[in-house]
């Protein structure tokens, strides 16, 4: 029987604390030719696609400026349709907020985007709520929080009326009879739900892929039944086999009352990797890496986030601090990981000294020890037989990998895991298909989601 | 009075294109040359700005609106005769960028219903991925059925020739706030803002970093950018100006104006107009370069160019009205327009290619080395970024500390 295939994307690294800047081989994160470098050995690879991350306000701690980590990045759009020029079947994965920008606006985006790669656009739909990264839009952030799923909810619909606007045969072009369109409808659209009012005729013709593949980042249960109903493949963070075969079989379970089989949606837990000629040369190398990506300051950052105060005099190769979270509204952090991520952060706190005593751990080493998502470490014969592992069982259907370094993380995975991998049988050699959909097997886009009250096209 | 027999004392002409769809005769689709079946796919827009970069021309324009096209300005039709449909032009501008090396490439934006936020990280990575040859032409939109698209607001309808300037100023109002916007965000990192400082741990200098703080009618942006500052710092700022609100557009906010004269004389007065605007917005003393717009059919014999502007006028049903001075003859007698209205004062020209891609061809390949033989124009790209094409330096941060 042939073998389960994986599936490759990776992250292009771009604003967080995992990008090691300060090693001698990181480039720029800024220079397209850092993505073309990226882009190009993710298509050498044979990956489905290449994923790019978004931020709309650059982050604050203590009400400064966050500093210590990689910061800055292009516009998601228009770096992925420069990408299209450089390279020939990888798909290109977008995040963009469907928050603080409008539908009309992004459809004809993605759709754009489709077209100038000939079928290879994704999008990675997200919501956000928050007032401080409304600070930069003209809608501001009145958006109440409990509005946000039903925001991006009827603003996927939108979008879905407006890529479904155009059947795909309306232009015809004939320069004999002189008619251009065959229909004088083409891109009619009206939807009205709560949140948008919106008519008149999309500019976009129907795109190669009709519409941009649907992924979708989270864990909530919220989010588990938006990828269920929407999605085309889901962004995890679960790193063992146990917690990915729960999660796989919780969500695959949830696809059928919404008419759809457990192949339309791919489970791609993020993973990170590290590689070495050995398991021990592999192990180490991790470990500087860890140390790299969380220096003393960068830990009192951490800290800080789940203490909700300013612990800037804390010594970090020193225990926990002794006083408790501040729990309440106000956090330290904004725009990025803050208390609001910690539930309990009391009973959080307690875990952690309960951690840190158990294992000897200063308070640098126990940040590394709880914010560590090193997935993958070893031989690149290790780490090929863990990968595979992973989605033989059902844990996963392959991977996003996020490489520590700027523009050449990629490389060595490319160069090494990759041909393995492909000798098991479990990844393709070459392309089968065009486009994105093909590669990842999703066959043509859903029907129009006629069942959404109140979206006509 | 300078000879015109003899330019070469006067500054560098700059000549645009603009690019849209099959060119800017509603027939031109039909064409034998057109490919009226490829405007969705990324090869046609290649070909059309390599061409133009063959040429050695300054910049390509990239038009976009939200609504399909009309063959009405002020609302939508149901023709099924014309070209229909559209790609977002920054977009296609990004696609193009990296397969081309010098011509600056300018797409269109509508500011009415978009965020300068986006905006501006949009240009800026324009600027990044075609190193330093981006530009923004901004755009207003005055439709009801554009602004029904997005359902947020409701523009009031803009009657050319009414009394009432009311409505239209307030969009061109709200465009300057945003032009401002864009503007300081892209000054909101230093250049230097990226230090890598590994001794202290800091990736960034957050002193280089600043907010915009930007309080406006319309809008109030926080800033700073999520991106950093662009190659050439500030990328272009481009309007299409037709009347007063628009040339205090170009005065108060814009490096390149396109405006549409009938002649010389008109070219001059209209000259004057944005001059004055733009003393009037404190920036005498800054480069604003006003092209002149001119719609052309062009071939080696004039008759033929005539006849093949009375074939695609046959096929419309009506001669061709436009905007902008329609041309028809040969690339020497263009070249002749070109020169006058830069005796004028112009800074060149935007030609709007009749149809795509044999005006485009003409240009390229008729006028440029007409020009070059008279001594009016660059025989080789003499820099790389748009800004160093346009003579335009790159201006100093208005945050950094001096």
């Amino acid at each position: 029987m042939a073998k389960k295939q994986i599936h490759l994307a990776a992250h292009f690294p771009g604003v967080n604390n995992t990008t090691v800047w300060s090693d001698p081989a990181a480039g720029s994160h800024i220079d397209f030719r850092s993505f073309v470098h990226f882009a190009q050995t993710a298509e050498r690879a044979k990956f489905d696609f290449l994923f790019l991350a978004e931020g709309l306000r650059l982050r604050e701690q203590n009400g400064q400026i966050y500093d210590l980590d990689v910061v800055g990045r292009p516009d998601t759009m228009t770096v992925l349709a420069a990408l299209a020029a450089v390279t020939e079947r990888l798909g290109l994965a977008g995040t963009i907020n469907s928050t603080f920008n409008e539908p009309y606006e992004i459809a004809r985006q993605f759709a754009s985007l489709d077209h100038l790669s000939a079928g290879r656009a994704a999008w990675n739909v997200v919501t956000s709520w928050d007032e401080f990264t409304g600070e930069n839009f003209r809608r501001g952030g009145f958006l109440p929080q409990e509005k946000r799923y039903l925001r991006a909810k009827e603003f996927l619909a939108a979008t879905w009326a407006l890529f479904d606007s155009w059947r795909g045969d309306e232009i015809v072009a004939d320069k004999e009879s002189g008619v251009f369109l065959a229909d004088p409808d083409a891109g009619r659209f009206d939807v009205s739900s709560d949140q948008f009012d919106i008519r008149g005729r999309f500019s976009v013709p129907r795109s190669p892929q009709t519409r941009p593949v649907i992924l979708q980042a989270g864990d909530s249960e919220e989010g588990r039944e938006f990828a269920a109903s929407s999605a085309d493949a889901i962004f995890t963070r679960h790193g063992t086999l146990d917690a990915g075969r729960e999660f796989y079989a919780d969500v695959k379970g949830r696809l059928a009352k919404y008419g759809r089989s457990p192949d339309d949606l791919k489970i791609l837990p993020a993973a990170t990797f590290v590689l070495g000629d050995s398991d021990a040369e592999a192990q180490e190398k991790a470990d500087v890496i860890r140390h790299q990506q969380v220096s003393g300051q960068t830990a009192i950052k951490f800290l800080e986030q789940l203490w909700n105060r300013d612990l800037s005099d804390h010594d970090p190769d020193g225990p926990l601090p002794e006083v408790d979270p501040l729990v309440g509204e106000n956090t330290v952090a904004r725009g990025r990981a803050s208390v609001r991520m910690y539930r309990d952060p009391i009973a959080t706190a307690r875990q952690w000294r309960e951690l840190a005593e158990a294992k000897h751990l200063s308070t640098r080493e126990l940040i590394i020890e709880v914010t560590g998502r090193q997935s993958f470490v070893g031989t690149p014969e290790k780490v090929a037989d863990a990968l595979d592992e992973f989605v033989q069982a059902d844990a996963s259907d392959g991977f996003v990998l996020v490489p520590h370094l700027t523009p050449g993380g990629l490389d060595e995975f490319a160069d090494t895991v990759v041909p393995l991998l492909q000798e098991r049988g479990s990844f393709r050699t070459e392309y089968e298909g065009t486009t994105l959909r093909d590669h990842l097997g999703l066959g043509d886009a859903r029907p129009p989601a006629d069942a959404i009250p109140g979206v006509r096209s | 009075m300078s000879d015109p027999q003899n330019p070469v004392h006067l500054a560098p002409l700059h000549v645009a294109v603009a690019l849209d769809g099959a060119g800017w005769h509603p027939a031109a689709w039909r064409e034998p040359e057109a490919r009226p079946t490829e405007f969705f796919d990324a090869r046609y827009w290649t070909d059309l700005v390599r061409e133009a970069e063959r040429g050695l021309l300054d910049l390509v324009t990239i038009e976009d609106s939200f609504g399909l096209q009309s063959s009405n300005p002020g609302r939508p039709d149901d023709r099924t005769d014309q070209v229909r449909g559209r790609l977002d032009a920054v977009l296609v501008a990004a696609r193009v960028a990296p397969l081309t090396e010098h011509v600056g490439i300018v797409p269109t934006a509508v500011v009415t219903h978009t965020e300068p936020f986006h905006a501006s990280k949009a240009v800026a990575t324009l600027d990044w991925v075609s190193t330093g040859r981006a530009g923004v032409r901004v755009r207003v939109s005055s439709r009801p059925d554009e602004a029904a698209l997005f359902g947020r607001r409701t523009v009031e309808p803009f009657e050319p020739g009414s009394a009432d300037d009311r409505p239209i100023v307030d969009l061109f109002d709200e465009a300057a706030d945003y032009v401002e916007v864009v503007r300081r965000l892209w000054d909101s990192w230093e250049d230097d803002a990226e230090i890598r400082d590994a001794a202290t741990g800091r990736f960034v200098d957050r002193e280089k970093l600043h907010y915009i703080d930007f309080e406006g009618r319309h809008f109030s942006v926080r800033g700073p950018s999520i991106t950093p500052r662009p190659p050439q710092g500030q990328p272009i700022v481009a309007a299409l100006a037709h009347r007063t609100v628009a040339y205090r557009l170009v005065g108060r906010s814009a490096d390149l104006g396109f405006v549409t004269p009938r002649d010389a004389a008109d070219a001059r007065a209209i000259l004057a107009e944005v001059r004055a605007e733009q003393t009037a917005a404190g920036r005498a003393d800054e480069t604003v370069h006003v092209l002149g717009d001119v719609v052309v059919f062009l071939d080696d014999d004039a008759a033929a160019a005539a006849d093949r502007k009375a074939r695609l006028d046959a096929l419309l049903g009506r001669e061709l009205i436009s905007d902008a001075r329609i041309f028809v003859g040969t690339p020497a007698e263009l070249a002749d327009l070109v020169l006058e209205w830069r005796e004028a004062g112009l800074g060149g020209v935007r030609l709007r290619p009749g149809g795509l891609p044999h005006d485009l061809e003409q240009i390229t390949r008729g006028l440029v080395p007409e020009l070059q033989r008279r001594g009016a124009f660059r025989t080789a790209y003499e820099a790389d970024t748009l800004r160093g094409l346009l003579g335009l330096a790159r201006p100093a941060n208005r945050y950094a500390a001096v």
